[in-house]
Order: structure tokens, then sequence, then C-alpha cells
């Protein structure tokens, strides 16, 4: 994200500039078109007339424009000694997506502008800026700025090692948020036999990790809570192809079955690792080997997924300020219980590798985590009023860290074109070193507002 | 499965030994129900190696209140076996905009479905069952989009009789194991074998959904170097007799026989939708 400004008011005049170049295009083709001596604009009725204008205005666009305006704000439900807001969430969001397809190629922007309470600024955040090609039968490319997702958990990710936004997911943006975008190649191959993806990230693409702005968080260092008190600052991964990511899947279908190898090489994507000479948090490097398999099961879907974690600059798990290596484990269900009903439950281990030498090289006083850490998950969705109205509760519960988090949302779609969302991230746990238990002080409500086109 | 045979192979026997009474005696009500059915799948759901259309749906309350679903089908027909491969892309409302479905079916067993969404770039994989599921909300169930199996219910041809100035079977569908209605009364029509009508009864035995072809149209299609024309459904309406709901669906730019390939229907275009064939 960037101060609005600078690359905001640019990209903004790029929509401008392509909405008066359009005026100048659509009339050549109704020209055109008139000519040859079909009328293609057509009207269609539209359920409300007062989007009819609009609608056909779109219609007209030699280019495929969408997008939303949205309000949305969220607050605490408790007072948190490390933030001095109470607020979470209060912004006013503009997403414009365009999209053009050519012969050649397929050309996708897709840019969010919002005005954000919290921080009392604007930004603008650019999510898409990419080409597709084909530049051979067997072979598409995809280049730009993209948001990338595999893998087949829920909430869950083993080999997805693409960012993450954290902070958009704790305090209830929309679940498009999560998935923060990637400046990177991807090379996907497509064979008889197997398909392959590349991924390449020239530089370095972290997490929108908790630094403690806006959420509070452990501090491992302090060895106690903090937020605004103690923001995060890591060193920097920023150097153009020495900090570059890759990443790659091997994947095909044996009947429905969907099977996966994947391979990282790249860095942990929060983070995680600390310099104790300069003081400051560190991305360490990482490598992960993984695979999954996803298809019926039973009455359902069913999936397992894997993943070695090699955190390379600990391999002994001596190092007390870098990550031990990990294996991590997800087996997951899903099934329709009734009609428009359903659920989802995973069980995910993450397994501490070199245990021992962790436990001998802990700072004294530090809070020990533990060598196997389970979650279970369970997502409930039920849809009613013709599937306008949608209920979902997702929980995450680890037995181990005795902590839960809990997900309630209410979306509903008022008309075509607008829909509300009331929800809450709500955190508990006895202890501040657990995962979510760190996270109590920041429980939270939030609702939305949504207009799309 | 076994006993069902055995039964219409004892009725068939009962038939035999049973003197003929005259023309109008339907002879083997069971077979000729079955088959039937057959013939109307294979005309309903079936028509031409593959086809392409663009459809509208409408969604209405009972007092009026609109809601569009729009969007591009494909369906493929496996030369090989009686499956079929479906991909959908949609194009309204706003909020599904640009995501994309793709449906695996097989006539006796549950469908696999995936569903991509472009904003997460993510590919699911769907739980829901075919029999029941609203399609996208509508009055319509994933079944009645893409047709039910025929062997999970007993079809009885009832009668035969005009549905306006249409000759029909009228053949009567009772559903194997338990699902949302009990019974299903189909018009099928006599020349096209497509269905006219549809009255499904609920477990209190009252009628409860109707389904009605309302608008029927001759597609011309090229079959080897022949042109063929097929009766294609172009509007249809089901509609909810419990809560007045009703879905209205258009299918416009029907084309058949374009030469869709196997390999479509997989997760290269699920995530990079083909341009060719959607546009």
């Amino acid at each position: 994200m960037r101060r609005f400004p600078s690359k905001g008011v640019v990209i903004l005049g790029i929509f401008i500039l392509l909405l008066i170049e359009n005026t100048r295009t659509v009339s050549a083709q109704v020209e055109a078109g008139k000519e040859q001596g079909g009328d293609e604009t057509q009207i269609e009725p539209s359920s409300d007339g007062t989007s009819r204008k609009w609608k056909s205005f779109l219609e007209t666009l030699p280019f495929e424009l969408h997008g939303f305006l949205e309000a949305r704000g969220g607050l605490r439900t408790q007072d948190d000694p490390h933030e001095s807001k109470t607020a979470t969430l209060g912004e006013t969001r503009f997403q414009l997506q365009l999209f053009k397809a050519v012969d050649w190629a397929k050309f996708r922007i897709k840019s969010d502008f919002l005005y954000d309470g919290v921080v009392e600024g604007a930004n603008v955040d650019l999510r898409e800026a990419n080409a597709i090609l084909t530049p051979f039968e067997f072979m598409d490319l995809k280049v730009g700025r993209q948001i990338l997702t595999w893998g087949t958990g829920d909430y869950i990710f083993i080999n997805d090692l693409f960012p993450k936004d954290y902070r958009s997911f704790f305090i209830g943006r929309d679940d498009e948020y999560l998935k923060a975008p990637s400046d990177a190649l991807k090379a996907s191959f497509y064979t008889k036999a197997i398909n392959f993806d590349f991924v390449y990230t020239p530089r370095f693409n972290p997490d929108r990790f908790i630094d403690g702005k806006r959420l509070s968080y452990l501090n491992p260092q302090l060895g106690r809570l903090a937020g605004e008190d103690a923001v995060i600052y890591p060193r920097k991964r920023d150097e153009w192809f020495g900090d570059s990511e890759i990443a790659l899947r091997l994947y095909r279908d044996i009947k429905s079955y969907g099977l996966a190898l994947y391979g990282y090489n790249g860095f942990w994507k929060s983070p995680v690792g600390f310099d104790p000479q300069a003081g400051k948090a560190t991305f360490p490097r990482l490598s992960v080997y993984g695979l999954s398999a996803r298809g019926k099961v039973w009455k359902g879907i069913g999936n397992i997924e894997m993943g070695y974690y090699n955190s390379r600059d600990d391999q002994s798990g001596k190092d007390p300020f870098v990550p031990n290596s990990q294996f991590r484990f997800l087996a997951g269900y899903e099934q329709e219980l009734a009609k428009d009903f359903n659920m989802g439950v995973q069980y995910y281990l993450e397994l501490m590798l070199d245990y021992g030498a962790y436990k001998r090289t802990l700072p004294r006083g530090s809070q020990a985590a533990d060598e196997y850490r389970h979650v279970i998950t369970l997502r409930l969705t039920k849809l009613l009023m013709y599937q306008n109205l949608k209920l979902s509760l997702f929980t995450f519960y680890s037995p181990s860290d005795q902590d839960v988090y809990v997900r309630p949302n209410i979306h509903y779609n008022i008309t075509d074109h607008w829909s509300a969302e009331a929800g809450a991230n709500i955190f508990f746990g006895e202890k501040d070193h657990t995962f979510f238990g760190q996270f109590k002080d920041n429980t939270n409500v939030y609702l939305s507002l949504r207009w799309g086109f | 499965m076994k006993a069902y045979y055995w039964f219409s192979f004892v009725l068939f026997l009962g038939l035999l030994a049973t003197p003929v009474q005259g023309e109008k005696q339907l002879p083997e009500p069971q077979k000729a129900g079955v088959e039937i059915m057959e013939k109307s799948q294979q005309a309903f759901y079936s028509q031409g190696a593959d086809m392409k259309a663009d459809i509208r749906m409408e969604l209405i309350t009972a007092d009026g209140k609109k809601r569009i679903r729009v969007l591009t089908m494909l369906r493929w027909n496996d030369p090989k076996s009686k499956d079929q491969k479906y991909f959908l892309y949609f194009r309204e409302p706003a909020d599904v905009r640009g995501m994309t479905f793709m449906v695996w079916k097989y006539p006796l067993k549950e469908s696999d479905r995936w569903i991509y969404v472009p904003a997460i770039d993510l590919v699911r994989r769907i739980a829901a069952r075919d029999a029941r599921s609203s399609f996208v909300g509508s009055d319509f169930t994933y079944e009645d989009v893409s047709g039910r199996n025929i062997a999970a219910d007993t079809h009885i041809l009832l009668r035969e009789e005009k549905l306006g100035d249409r000759d029909c079977y009228v053949v009567e569908s009772v559903p194997k194991e338990p699902i949302d209605y009990v019974k299903r009364i189909s018009w099928i029509d006599k020349t096209t074998f497509l269905p006219l009508k549809e009255e499904y009864s609920d477990v209190q035995n009252q009628l409860a959904r109707v389904f009605t072809a309302d608008k029927i149209e001759d597609i011309v299609a090229a079959e080897g170097r022949e042109r063929k024309s097929l009766p294609t459904v172009t509007k249809r309406t089901m509609k909810n007799l419990k809560t007045g709901h009703r879905t209205e669906v258009t299918y416009t730019s029907i084309s058949y026989n374009v030469g869709l390939q196997d390999n479509i229907f997989t997760e290269r275009y699920l995530r990079n939708p083909p341009e060719r064939w959607i546009k």
C-alpha cells in the first residue's frame, strides 16, 4: 500500500484517461456498427430501472469495467492497553477493475482506492496489473501483479507461500483481502501426463503481517503483549533478484482426484526471525516441500496436505532467534448436511523438528512453544432466502495451545447491487504466547455496506 | 437395481400371460416409462456432440421482485460414455462476475464440481449434492439443470394425452430414495421427446413445483456434412407453488457441435476462462 498522492494519482489518472479515450472509441464503434447494418448496442431490460442507464454505459465500453464502493467499520469490544484506538476499521473503499481481451493476450487492472479512518489517510492498493499470454498451445504466462493461490486448506495454508494479509483477515475485511498481491511471473505448462506451474517473484513479497500498528501481538523479545509501543520494522528483504522467491507445483487429476507436489524456495513470509545485534526482526530463509490430494470421500470432499519446512538459517535448531524446521500436516472433510447447509472440518498439525535443541537454547525466561501444535477447525455455512442470506461460522480451536479464534459472519444481498455484512473476530486464550491467545485484546465486531457494478 | 429388473421381468411375464385387450392397453408401462425418459433426457440434456449457450435466469419473488443471473454455459458429451462435462462462466450479478464453475457429470453417481473465485485465485471443490441443492439460488436444482440419474426413479407411463396442441406421453417418476419430492409427473412431447411440463409433489403429496417449457425453437446444427435441426427449449420456468417464487430461464445464442474439446474442462481453463468460447 502506498500513500495516495504518489502512485494513487497516477493510477486514478490512467482510469480517467481510459474513460475519456473510450468515449471517442465508442462513438466510432457505433458508427461502424451501423455501417455493417447491425446495431449491436442492445439495451437489456433491467430489474431496477435506475441502473439501466449506468448498465448500458458499461456495455458500450470497449473494455470491461467493474468495481464496487464500500463502507466498512469495526471496533474492539474491549480496551487494549497497547492500542490507542478503539476502532479497528473505518474505511471507504472504491475498487475499479478493468479487463480487456485481445487476440494474443488478456489484460487486467484492479485497484482499490481507500480512505482509511484508522490511520487517517488515503491509500491506494493496486491489487492486480497483469497480462496473460499463451505463447504455445501447452503454455500460459501470467506476468505482473497478481493474486496467487494453491493448495487444499480452508484458511490454512501449508504449500501456498504466496503473501497473506493477516491484518485484513483479523479486522474483518472481505475474504478477498486475505490474499495480498504478488509481483511475479507465473509460467504454466500443460501436458497429458502432468501440469506444471512455476512462479518466480524477483523481489520478496512478504505477508502483510501483524506489526502492532492496529492490532496488538506478543513481542517475544519483550516477552509480553505489545502494540503501538513496539511496532515491528523488520530488516527488509527487498533486493531485486537477490531476495527472490521460487514456487513450483506439479499436478494432475487421476479420475477426479487432484494430486499435487509442491516446492518453494524463499523466506519465512512473516518476520519470525530476530537479529539480536541490530535489534530487528528478520525474514529467515526457508524452503518447503510438500504434497496434497483432494477428491470425493464418502458423501463429501476430503483433502490431505503436508509440507516439510526447512528453516535454512537454523538447520540444527540451535539458533533461538530463528524458527526451527517443521513438519506440517492437514486433513479436511466437507459435506452438505442438509439443503444449503454445509459443514467442513479440518485437523492441522505443526510439528517442530529438533525440539531438544530448541529447548536447550531457548533464552531463559522465554515461554517455550509446544513440540506439537494441534488445531481443529470447523466451518458451518447456511444459505437462506434463495441464497441471498448467508450465515457462516468458522472456528479455529487448538487443544494444545488452549486457544480459540471464532469468525461469525452474516452476509445479505439486499439486491443484485447492494449487499451488507456483519461479523466478528473473537479470540480466546489463557496464555499470551499462543498463536490466537496473543490477539485476545483485539476481539472486534464489524459492519459493511457495499454497492457493486 | 436387481429387484427392479426382477420386478419388470415378472411384470413382463404377467403381461405376456394376459390376453391382449385392444390397442389402448399399454403394454409394460414401466419399460415404456424408462424408454421415454431415456429419450427425453437425450433430447433435453444431451443433444449434439457439444453445446454453447448464454443463459439468463430471472429469480422472481411472489411480489414480483427480480434478481438476475447471467452466465455462459459450455457442455461436452463424452463420446466414449454417457459422461458429460459442463463449464459455466458467470457474468451477473456483480459479486459473482468472472467466477467459473465446472461439472463432471456421470449417469450413475454424484457429479464432481469445482468453482474458481478469481478475486483470490482459489479453486475449490464443491460438496453440494445434485438432487437437492439449488442452482445459484434459483428454483432449479443441479439435477434440473443437468439431468437426473434415470435409474434413481421408477418410471411408469400413465397415459397419452394432448397438452395444448401437442401429443404427449405422461410419465410418473417416483424416487427410490427419499428426496425433496415424492413424485414427478412429466408430459413428454411425442415428436421431440422434450418435457413440456413437469409436476413435483412434496412429502404431503401436494403439488409443490411446476416446470414448464415455454418456448421451443429449432436450432440448426452441423452434423458431419449434413445440417440437422435440433428442437431446443429456449425458455423455461420453474415455479414453487408453496412460496410463489419462480425462476424464468432464457437460452440465447445457442449453438451445437461447435467443436469443444475435453481439455476445456480442466483447471487450466477454470482459472483462465477460454475467451474463444465464452465471448
